[in-house]
């Protein structure tokens, strides 16, 4: 597949394990770092049922920066990342990070089926969804910017 | 780029079956919506959704989702899915759409759990 070898050529090339990648905020950009994944996801030959997690769980994190970071140069920029954990297991991990004006985790309201079908809170949904479809999720975020770097097991 | 999400409508008597292909976003839910809405206006009593050709639904997506249900159920009427992948199938979970919405594999057996 024509975007697996570009992503195996990509990373062998490097030495690195890892390929970045910068998107504008603007509609549907979220596709285009989910191709990327895809892309490092079947690299590292991972089930196309996990890919979709990771893909989804992109979608939100990009959402998430294009709708609330106002980042100061209206990007959001994305790392790619494979490897082993000290038990050998082999992921796949993605940095989301924009230069926006971060945001207070704590004050961050959980979303609930209540709320949401009581009509009081039919969005923010995003980070629930990334945290339950990734294996472990670790954000950091200041006024400088905001960090989400999610990682899933093959 | 866009994505744009296609929408098709069919009916089958009183149930309306609507099918996906491409990137469930806000406006691949507000073509759903629309559809939706048309189809319960021209006296469908029931919604499949078919989202075998659809891979991603972000949350935006849903929550539109959540709208046509919550419509659907005003109407007493009823709504099902069917041909999610293993992650739509999930996130809805998540969000608890499956809770007020069946999920059946096929579109077959979708249609016949919500014929009148």
């Amino acid at each position: 597949m024509a975007r697996r070898e570009l992503a195996r050529m990509s990373l062998d090339a490097t030495g690195a394990r890892e390929i970045s990648l910068t998107i504008p905020v603007a509609p549907d950009m979220e596709i285009v770092a989910t191709a990327q994944a895809a892309a490092v996801g079947e690299f590292i030959e991972m089930p196309r049922d996990k890919i979709d997690e990771v893909k989804l769980a992109l979608v939100e994190a990009c959402i998430n920066a294009f709708e609330h970071a106002q980042a100061r140069d209206d990007r959001v920029h994305l790392t790619f990342r494979v490897g082993r954990d000290e038990d050998a297991r082999e992921f796949l991990e993605v940095d989301v990070l924009d230069q926006g004006k971060g945001f207070d985790q704590a004050s961050v309201e959980t979303p609930s089926t209540e709320k949401t079908f009581s009509g009081r809170q039919k969005r923010g949904w995003g980070l629930q969804i990334i945290r339950s479809l990734m294996d472990s999720v670790a954000i950091t975020s200041d006024e400088e910017g905001t960090r989400i770097r999610m990682r899933k097991y093959k | 780029m866009s994505e744009v999400c296609k929408v098709a409508a069919e009916r089958r008597g009183d149930v309306a079956v609507l099918s996906t292909d491409g990137y469930i976003n806000n406006q691949g839910g507000e073509e759903i919506a629309r559809q939706a809405y048309v189809q319960l206006e021209s006296g469908a009593r029931a919604l499949v959704l078919n989202l075998e050709k659809t891979r991603i639904v972000n949350s935006i997506g849903i929550s539109i989702l959540i709208e046509v249900l919550e419509k659907v159920m005003d109407r007493k009427g009823k709504l099902a899915f069917c041909g999610l992948t293993p992650t739509i199938d999930k996130t809805f979970r998540i969000m608890g759409l499956a809770q007020y919405a069946a999920i059946y594999p096929t579109e077959a057996e979708a249609v016949r759990a919500v014929s009148p």
